[in-house]
């Protein structure tokens, strides 16, 4: 171990080499903002439209963000869906959809060479986003194939322990709705809700557009200005409200015939951007988000042998977003490993990480920073939130000294304050046989 | 705005656009111990993924033991002498690393993502738990239940991966394949660490075992690394495991499973060559029933999303996939879960009538330029993840296929023709070599 810790040790001064990525900004004239990072080294594309369009906007019609997003592109123009995915699949382009709570977005990776090739993907992502025409008969069967999906999910007793834990996190909130909806809520979708869904929520004012590939600015402002017209024109819909604190903690048990049960344990946690962001991102490392360095694997899995997948996470979203903890095991180690958990959250809450595990985790942050940034996809990925959530241009240049300028006694203060057992749900679907 | 399609056929001919601008080459050497080494330097971003590849999988195991490959993954990170307990991975972390492992049929890979100039860290770790594994029996029993806890949760509570599981245990009677790669349940309840440690014994030696590295490095220096690590493990012979080859499938089989589900779903396997095992006069037949397969579910203008999801409304979901790469000859399975209102029988009379469809006439030839359009692109977009380009090293290395046949991808499928993959239509997709696996859900007690 020492000789090991000392190899390591002896490149520790030498800290990674490498500036983050540039990123340029600039607001279109249909009002969309544009976030770009220029990447010439691969002949490719990466392109993200996000928008104000996630499943917390379903409002009466749970499913209705998903369901809009699958039909974008099932008909364009005069186009029907065979038609749209010939264009993008003929010149090997990758087209997209995404819906989460607080933000959908719809995706495209094109080659940029040919020219040909990457104008026609960019011709049908522009025709899917401009004239979606949304055809009855494809809404016929996006509803069918989601009433299919909901029965799926209850064969799968993580995805039913996910469904019940954000109702309960979110009581009467849009983060807590289902977003594959409900057997009554997708009979009731109709085209016109489709239609006013997308003028509403794809409307330029609250998107943003984010994109990394080979081409140079001025392409790019191209682009940006073409996919910022292409969408309906209005203003951002108004906030969501904040979601209402969980009155009180709970326990909710749901039969299932798994073998094992799968619980999640967790609450409200943190929006994005939020001072405590950071502190809890860190913090969190030592309790669950640092695979095999974490007290949760090392106690659940490692000592105790209970649980394959043991975690805990932070998803920050507009507004507060989930603080999940999760297992899964056989239904007789259930109380053994519910004790284990429920003592290490505790403990971890009361008491923050100790100096030595916060040093392990700032210093593995910061020596694996070039890692968050080395291919197109994860630059993507992180411009998209710094564009959707507002987030400082320098973000990814300041990170790694944010990182390390965070104390003990911060990342315990912030996990008290965002931890509280008293409004902490537990959710435990299957096992019951005790087997 | 110019047509793309006309520039189709010229871009596909090979003018145009040929293997990616400036694509490095692969550099080799192989130490005095047999350890073989390979580096694709690659230095867009100072990070390196640095692969060990082991000759060994659930293929090699033999009835009564099955998922001992699996389960000494799993102890490779519970300690050497040097590095005890799960200092592995925490070492990686603390380097600002990622780690994993993933054991498949034909190999068992460890991985690490680092920094580049934390690669020696990565190297002298493996090293070390190559020469040396502890296996302690304490540590055995409680990662025993954690791969009991991993079949639970990835096959017996999943019902299309239970259906899965089943299709290929009544598709092989004697091969391998036949295995589930996790292991039996039964089995891992009577697997001991000291059939684990001869089991490592057998195979975990350099001369069965493929250092990869690709990222910001350069070939000299990574051999320079390697002999400095590994130099010292002493050479063993790896005997092969005697190939246990599949008797002729002479009918079509079935398997009608009563679990705990939501909906129905069919999966069915046909009996195809693998590409590994062709002779070159040959091979072509690989790459029809891989193109055969993008025809079939390329994407979502291919024919069964387009005809049996979208067209015949049969299909809720509906995929095919051929394993052009696997070591040994395999199954072209198809999949699919009805429609709501719809029944299994009608989604397999549908699959059934896409296989007589591709049998009774050639594939367009739009069809086919859509699936090599597809090839040439992700030939490119391959190139922005370092993880599945050394991924592809060393699983093309350790199959026997060697590193260059994905270089030969694109211009394998612009030599198939529409009669080549009517042909292997004809030939494979027969109902005699058909194993077809329908899940129907038991109703939930309980609820």
């Amino acid at each position: 171990m020492r000789r090991a810790l000392l190899l390591a040790l002896a490149w520790a001064l030498a800290a990674p080499a490498g500036a983050a990525p540039r990123i340029e900004h600039w607001r279109t004239a249909a009002g969309a903002a544009a976030y770009f990072i220029a990447a010439p080294q691969i002949p490719m594309l990466d392109v993200q439209v996000l928008l104000d369009a996630g499943s917390g906007r379903d409002g009466e019609l749970p499913g209705l963000a998903r369901l809009s997003a699958g039909l974008l592109a099932d008909g364009a123009g005069d186009w029907d869906a065979a038609a749209v995915a010939r264009r993008f699949e003929d010149v090997g382009a990758q087209y997209g959809t995404e819906v989460h709570p607080d933000r959908a977005a719809v995706t495209l990776r094109a080659l940029t060479e040919p020219a040909a090739w990457r104008e026609q993907a960019l011709d049908a992502f522009v025709r899917v986003l401009s004239a979606p025409s949304f055809p009855e008969a494809e809404l016929e069967r996006r509803r069918a194939q989601m009433q299919t999906a909901l029965r799926k999910l209850d064969e799968d007793p993580g995805a039913v322990a996910q469904r019940e834990f954000h109702a309960a996190a979110y009581p009467g909130h849009p983060y807590g709705a289902p977003a594959g909806g409900t057997a009554a809520s997708l009979a009731a979708i109709a085209r016109a809700d489709v239609a006013a869904f997308h003028r509403r929520h794809f409307a330029a004012g609250g998107a943003v557009i984010a994109l990394v590939g080979a081409v140079d600015r001025a392409a790019a402002e191209r682009i940006a200005e073409r996919l910022a017209a292409a969408l309906p024109a209005g203003p951002a819909p108004p906030a969501l409200p904040a979601p209402p604190p969980i009155p009180a903690a709970r326990t909710i048990r749901i039969p299932h015939p798994s073998t094992q049960a799968h619980v999640l344990i967790g609450q409200q946690g943190v929006a994005r951007g939020a001072p405590d962001h950071f502190p809890l991102y860190l913090g969190n490392y030592s309790l669950g988000g640092g695979g095999f360095s974490s007290r949760l694997m090392r106690d659940l899995r490692g000592e105790r042998g209970l649980a394959y997948s043991v975690y805990s996470y932070f998803f920050p979203l507009r507004h507060p977003g989930p603080f999940r903890l999760g297992f899964q095991t056989r239904g007789g180690q259930l109380e053994e490993a519910l004790a284990a958990a429920r003592a290490q959250l505790d403990r971890f809450v009361a008491d923050g990480p100790t100096a030595e595990e916060l040093e392990h985790a700032r210093r593995g942050m910061v020596l694996g920073f070039p890692l968050r940034i080395a291919s197109n996809a994860s630059m993507i990925g992180y411009l998209a939130m710094i564009g959707y959530y507002g987030l400082p241009l320098d973000y990814l240049d300041t990170w790694t000294a944010r990182i390390e300028a965070i104390g003990r006694e911060r990342i315990a203060a912030a996990f008290r304050r965002a931890l509280d057992p008293a409004r902490r749900i537990t959710v435990i679907v299957g096992g019951q046989d005790g087997r | 705005m110019p047509d793309a399609a006309r520039l189709l056929p010229a871009l596909l001919a090979g003018g145009l656009l040929a293997a990616p601008a400036a694509a490095a080459d692969v550099s080799e050497t192989v130490l005095g111990n047999g350890l073989r080494v390979l580096v694709l330097p690659d230095d867009r971003a100072p990070v390196v993924v640095s692969q060990i590849w082991y000759g060994v999988g659930s293929a090699q195991e033999t009835p009564g033991a099955t998922g001992l490959s699996h389960l000494l993954e799993h102890m490779m990170f519970r300690g050497t002498a040097r590095h005890p307990g799960e200092s592995f991975s925490r070492i990686i972390d603390a380097n600002g690393g990622r780690d994993n492992a993933y054991t498949s049929r034909d190999y068992t890979a460890y991985y690490q993502t680092l920094s580049r100039d934390r690669l020696e860290v990565a190297l002298e770790l493996e090293a070390d738990r190559l020469r040396d594994l502890t296996l302690d029996p304490e540590d055995f029993r409680k990662e025993l239940e954690v791969v009991r806890e991993e079949r639970r949760l990835r096959t017996e509570d999943q019902p299309e991966a239970y259906a899965y599981e089943q299709l290929q245990a009544a598709a092989f009677q004697n091969h391998a394949y036949g295995q589930p790669l996790i292991g039996w349940m039964e089995d891992l309840e009577q697997a001991t660490a000291a059939q684990l440690r001869a089991w490592r014994e057998r195979w975990y030696a350099p001369g069965n075992a493929r250092l990869v590295v690709v990222g910001d490095a350069r070939p000299e220096e990574v051999f320079a690394l390697a002999r400095k690590h590994f130099g010292d493990i002493p050479a063993r012979p790896t005997p092969p495991a005697p190939r246990r080859p599949e008797p002729a499938q002479r009918g079509a089989r079935r398997v009608d499973l009563r679990i705990p589900a939501q909906t129905e779903y069919l999966l069915m396997g046909f009996k195809t060559p693998a590409l590994n095992r062709l002779p070159e006069a040959q091979r072509w037949e690989a790459y029809a029933l891989s193109m055969l397969a993008s025809v079939l579910d390329g994407g979502n203008a291919a024919r069964l999303p387009a005809r049996l999801v979208r067209g015949g409304r049969v299909a809720a979901a509906a995929g095919a996939y051929y394993p052009l790469y696997g070591a040994d000859d395999g199954l072209l399975m198809l999949e699919g879960v009805p429609a709501e209102g719809r029944g299994a029988g009608e989604l397999e009379a549908a699959l059934l009538a896409e296989v007589r469809a591709l049998q009774e006439a050639p594939a367009g030839e739009a069809e086919l330029q859509r699936a090599r359009a597809q090839v040439i692109a992700q030939a490119v977009y391959a190139r922005d993840s370092l993880r599945h380009r050394s991924h592809m090293i060393g699983m093309l290395e350790t199959v026997g296929l060697g590193w260059e046949a994905e270089r030969e991808l694109a211009d394998r499928y612009r030599a198939v023709t529409a009669a080549q993959v009517q042909e292997v239509a004809r030939r494979y997709l027969v109902d005699g070599q058909r194993t077809t696996v329908a899940v129907h859900p038991l109703p939930a007690a309980g609820r």
